[in-house]
């Protein structure tokens, strides 16, 4: 479904993503692990838009998405959530939920999907006319992941959804990333909490300084010593 | 008594002018934080189109109106576009410096092509006047028509920002570019609708004023330019209610000022007001210090 094929991605001078290649099939949570600055963010905006690589290839469902903008590549199929969610904090619930069906006009299909969102965040219907920026951080987050799938995505791009949650609620927002899996939406997970993220995916990447370190099924990763020691324990 | 009254209606009136020009100002800044100084000079060439159309093509007030808030709306546009677009990412110094340079620029150009002089915009509103409490008070057709169309602009306005899928994306672009960017919007297009939208209301207020006080020349965007950004201020910069609070108080201490011996002093009160607002509530009337929870 995405192929990206050595890419280099730049800051000014600063080489973020060296060479970077990875592969996502169709009906998988793929899961991107690594450090602070290790470039998983820089990975998800490169795919969504947000950057554009200075060489390599990004490929969706066979089509070349490299000089795409983000607001092009939503209409193909790819929502980005992303890091520290960037709700629309003074708008409401429900406002910020139309704004994640911005590229829509099907009006009876997107009445289904605000439901669809409501059953796996029950809480969110119940706040649909508060503003957004009133809600607690596991709300948010909810909001953030519900404003994503009403673009109707084929691959969603999830940001760090853990940050700054307590355990349960985490735990939470995992369950429900995975019923969104199996409802049949391609997943790639961005996470710091290693050992969750390969809990729940099926593939991973370990990215370090830019480069994938290691890639493989995640529960190999999962007992890797290499993953073990920098990762995991500690 | 009869004369408070008498020059609350008046102020009214000037209130309506800086609330049109406020409104522009507050929504560009809500957009992209630029304080847009060439926002009186949008007004001044809305006054010379209404002008225009008046006098050579003799066309009504209606049309006059509705063609000038056009023109003017694309003029806002192509600024935003050949000035502004380039330098979004710059710093704010270089954007205000741009923001000055465009102002100035109007001014001469138009100064160039109809001259300095002052011209006298026709009478397009038959003078009819309303005497109340035995003709103590007098109310203009003009006042009625300036205040009855900056009400209507304004409910537009409101329905446009709060209810319409454009108004979403414009509030959306304003809190956060990129994730705005994500959800699928053009914000290049979007910023380009905001300027149309505050310069058409300014245009507004330029044929407005035209027909109000009669007489327009190339300069008089600059006092009430300068006077509706404080009003902008004054009721919180960004906030669109705030915009409209800021200009009808204003207008309205000026006409009083004026009224009880200061016409000299007027300016010098509005702007005392302006610092004393900012000492109390650095973020104008209507603007609070959001705290968000992370």
């Amino acid at each position: 479904m995405l192929e990206v094929k050595n890419v280099n991605v730049y800051y000014g001078a600063i080489h973020a993503l060296k060479d970077l290649s990875l592969k996502i099939n169709e009906g998988e949570i793929v899961t991107l692990i690594g450090g602070n600055g290790a470039g998983k963010s820089t990975t998800l905006k490169t795919i969504s838009g947000l950057l554009t690589p200075k060489s390599g290839e990004v490929k969706f469902n066979g089509k070349m998405t490299n000089n795409l903008r983000a607001t092009d590549l939503v209409k193909l199929g790819i929502s980005h959530v992303p890091e520290g969610r960037r709700i629309f904090t003074k708008m409401s619930v429900m406002e910020n939920l139309e704004m994640g069906a911005y590229i829509r006009d099907d009006k009876k299909e997107m009445d289904k999907d605000y439901q669809k969102v409501f059953s796996l965040f029950p809480i969110l219907e119940k706040r649909k006319g508060q503003i957004a920026g009133t809600l607690s951080g596991g709300e948010q987050q909810m909001l953030a992941i519900g404003r994503g799938l009403m673009s109707r995505p084929k691959l969603l791009l999830l940001d760090e959804p853990s940050m700054g949650l307590a355990p349960i609620i985490v735990k939470e927002i995992f369950k429900i990333i995975s019923d969104i899996n199996e409802s049949g939406t391609t997943v790639l997970l961005v996470e710091q909490n290693a050992n969750l993220a390969l809990k729940l995916s099926h593939r991973a990447y370990i990215i370090r300084n830019g480069e994938i370190e290691i890639e493989g099924k995640s529960e190999e990763i999962l007992e890797d010593d290499r993953v073990r020691k920098a990762y995991l324990e500690g | 008594m009869e004369q408070l009254i008498q020059q609350l209606i008046n102020g009214v009136s000037l209130g309506s002018i800086y609330a049109l020009i406020a409104l522009g100002y507050t929504m560009v800044y809500g957009i992209i934080n630029l304080i847009n100084f060439a926002h009186g000079e949008i007004y001044m060439m809305g006054a010379y189109i209404g002008f225009a159309l008046t006098t050579f093509l003799g066309l009504g007030f209606a049309p006059s109106l509705i063609l000038s808030m056009i023109g003017c709306s694309i003029l806002g546009m192509v600024i935003e576009k050949v000035a502004y677009k380039p330098i979004r990412n710059s710093s704010r110094i270089s954007a205000l410096i741009t923001a000055i340079s465009v102002s100035l620029f109007l001014q001469y150009t138009m100064m160039y092509f109809v001259s300095p002089q002052t011209r006298t915009f026709p009478e397009v509103l038959k003078r009819k006047s309303i005497s109340l409490l035995n003709g103590k008070i007098i109310i203009d057709q003009k006042n009625i028509y300036i205040v009855a169309i900056t009400v209507l602009l304004m409910l537009l306005l409101q329905y446009v920002v709060k209810k319409t899928k454009l108004g979403k994306a414009m509030r959306a672009v304003a809190q956060d570019k990129e994730a705005a960017e994500l959800m699928g919007v053009d914000v290049n297009k979007i910023i380009s609708f905001t300027f149309a939208i505050g310069s058409a209301l300014a245009g507004a207020a330029g044929v407005l004023v035209g027909i109000y006080y009669n007489t327009i020349n190339p300069l008089m965007g600059a006092t009430p330019g300068l006077k509706a950004f404080v009003a902008a201020v004054f009721g919180g910069i960004g906030i669109i209610p705030g915009a409209v609070l800021g200009g009808f108080s204003l207008g309205m201490i000026e006409t009083v000022v004026s009224a009880y011996g200061g016409s000299v002093f007027k300016d010098a009160v509005a702007f005392a007001i302006l610092i004393l607002i900012l000492l109390i509530k650095p973020n104008g009337l209507l603007g609070k210090t959001v705290k968000e929870k992370v």
